[in-house]
């Protein structure tokens, strides 16, 4: 059942909110962006300090792209239209989570599946639980542990989206990997 | 609070207002009591003409406006025999009263076949007397009467029960009007299970939760509801004594466990769990423990209910590519396919004589309620001109069906009889209402 309920724009904002509140995804660590003060009592002391005038305000820029866990590459995993298939352009965000769970047995991922708000709820629940499942199994065939995953469905009880759109459909075909 | 409008067809009700029935004397009944309830507040609209409808005249009960302003005995009475689609309400002055000797002529006048009137007296107790006589106009005998008396609080179970003592007079079958039923609401980003009489009204919150609630089922013996809860991030099926409110959660496997359906004998639970992968029906003992795995297929298999005999279970299974319904037995064996036309056929609901399968199945964009009659004549049949209809489920009596659908952009609750010509629609006024589910004769 389609639903209008909610102006686009504020419905991205709760969506983004109540994502934000569900993952335990702990962007913290990866996240804060250390600010190195320097001091420049002598000249050619530190990079910085020879880069035109830097002086007091130098920046070192962090790199997440090397070794973070997700946060470029983010948690949602999308699926097209009644398709369960993981789609190669996930396979590196997979990749990245899989590497985390290897390196540290200690952690645990839940798949959430989830479906757009067409269908019957226990159809898709079943859907969505497919959709997870295809995401667990890719992350146990990279090494992780059968303990350190669960997969579960939302069906389209939790849409991130709201709307009868392909648009809104789209956002709301996926899979969100969440460490616990 | 019971604001009955009439039309000749579902479709002007729906577009315009209301619209008079070609047929016979239809008058609006205006009730003069509103109730002002907090939330979830049903009105009953109905609609549709049946092949042979009863008339049947209601008259006031004496002092029920003085007696029992908060609501009106015979306006529930005529409310519910009107929704059944066998009746059909005639117009009813005068005061009359359980002891009168009405004038059969000038009833007949009126097209009345039926008569009833009757009278509530505040007794010194606080409870209330209710007393009904029942005419055959036709014939111009009385047929029966009843007196009680009741609390406060059973006022509408008790005008129930007597539209029930009519019915039954009437048509020699078991009413359904004082049954209950329950339906999740969801509103507020809150949800509840609620649990109501059979017409909407009386709403209990069952449950009160952030997260979603979905799958209620009833025991057999209307006592329990199980259901499926997200209130720790994944599905998990519970069982609840509506009563005390007392709950355990009975599945909580590895991954989802939903979709609870209890055997006729209200002992077993069938369920679907992924704990073995994918989406499989196992039967649990109603207690929970270890589950028996039932189907076991590649595919997704889930939404079971038993045959009325308990001994198969229909499911929707799409391993034969697209969801349709299959039958299995409870002992285990072979899988037969029941639904052939069509390419997503899904949420089986049993008639309580086991000959009917009422289900939604996809036509283009939209989900229709359909029949299937399971003697293996015939075609499937589209009950309703809706188009996101779910969930059916069949009154004990089986004679109505409650379903979700979708008007006016809210969710809402309808009732119709099988062969699709009178609906009534219980309409929220406030929160979006789904997943309705008709509990058992007993209370």
């Amino acid at each position: 059942m389609m639903k209008k309920t909610m102006h686009v724009g504020v419905t991205a904002l709760v969506a983004a909110f109540v994502l934000a509140g569900c993952s335990s995804v702990p962007l913290d660590d990866k996240s804060k962006v250390p600010v190195e003060t320097r001091n420049t009592t002598g000249l050619g002391t530190g990079a910085g300090a020879s880069a035109g005038g830097a002086g007091q305000s130098g920046v070192t820029p962090v790199d997440l792209t090397k070794g973070g866990a997700n946060a470029n590459l983010g948690k949602v995993v999308y699926f097209d239209f009644d398709s369960y298939v993981l789609k190669d352009e996930y396979r590196p965000l997979v990749d990245s989570f899989a590497k985390s769970l290897t390196a540290d047995r200690k952690k645990k991922v839940v798949v959430e599946g989830h479906t757009d708000d067409r269908g019957g709820r226990e159809y898709n629940l079943a859907l969505g639980q497919k959709r997870a499942e295809s995401v667990t199994k890719a992350l146990a065939l990279l090494g992780a542990a059968d303990s350190q995953i669960e997969a579960v469905s939302f069906g389209k009880e939790r849409p991130a989206v709201q709307g009868s759109d392909e648009a809104a459909w789209a956002k709301n075909r996926r899979a969100e990997l969440v460490y616990r | 609070m019971h604001n009955i409008r009439r039309s000749a067809s579902s479709s002007a009700a729906r577009s315009a207002g209301f619209v008079r029935a070609a047929f016979g004397s239809l008058l609006v009944v205006a009730a003069a009591f509103f109730c002002a309830k907090a939330s979830a507040q049903f009105r009953v609209e109905i609609s549709g003409v049946g092949a042979t409808q009863l008339p049947i005249a209601i008259t006031k009960f004496r002092d029920e406006e003085r007696a029992t302003p908060s609501l009106s005995v015979s306006a529930i009475v005529r409310a519910d025999l009107e929704r059944s689609g066998v009746f059909k309400g005639v117009d009813a002055p005068g005061a009359l009263d359980e002891n009168s000797q009405p004038v059969m002529t000038e009833w007949r006048g009126r097209a009345a076949d039926a008569l009833v009137a009757g009278s509530i007296t505040r007794l010194a107790d606080g409870r209330f007397d209710i007393r009904f006589k029942l005419w055959d106009v036709v014939k111009g005998t009385p047929l029966g009467g009843q007196s009680t008396a009741v609390e406060a609080g059973d006022l509408r179970l008790a005008a129930h029960r007597i539209a029930d003592y009519i019915y039954e007079k009437l048509t020699g079958e078991k009413g359904v009007f004082s049954t209950r039923i329950a339906y999740v609401t969801k509103g507020g980003g809150r949800y509840t299970l609620r649990v109501a009489d059979a017409d909407g009204e009386g709403g209990q919150v069952a449950l009160n939760s952030a997260e979603p609630i979905i799958s209620p089922a009833w025991s057999p013996d209307g006592k329990s509801l199980a259901y499926v809860s997200f209130e720790s991030q994944k599905a998990v099926v519970y069982t609840q004594d509506t009563a005390s409110g007392a709950r355990r959660p009975i599945a909580n496997f590895r991954g989802s466990n939903s979709a609870p359906a209890w055997s006729p004998d209200g002992q077993t639970l069938a369920v679907t769990l992924s704990r073995d992968g994918g989406s499989q029906l196992y039967l649990l003992g109603r207690e929970g423990g270890t589950p028996r795995r039932l189907t076991t297929s590649n595919a997704i298999d889930t939404e079971p209910t038993f045959s009325p005999d308990g001994r198969s279970i229909y499911f929707v299974s799409d391993r034969g590519g697209g969801p349709q319904v299959y039958r299995i037995p409870t002992a285990g064996g072979n899988v037969e396919r029941v639904t052939f036309g069509g390419s997503y056929n899904i949420s089986p609901a049993i008639s309580p004589d086991g000959r009917t399968l009422a289900y939604i199945s996809r036509q283009g964009n939209a989900f229709k309620l359909y029949t299937l009659d399971l003697g293996g004549n015939g075609q499937p049949q589209a009950l309703t001109d809706t188009s996101d209809d779910e969930s059916p489920s069949f009154a004990p009596n089986g004679k109505l069906i409650i379903y979700a659908s979708r008007a006016q952009g809210r969710d809402v609750l309808m009732t119709t009889t099988l062969d699709g010509k009178i609906k009534a629609r219980l309409v929220s006024t406030t929160a979006d209402v789904r997943e309705p589910v008709w509990g058992p004769y007993g209370r």
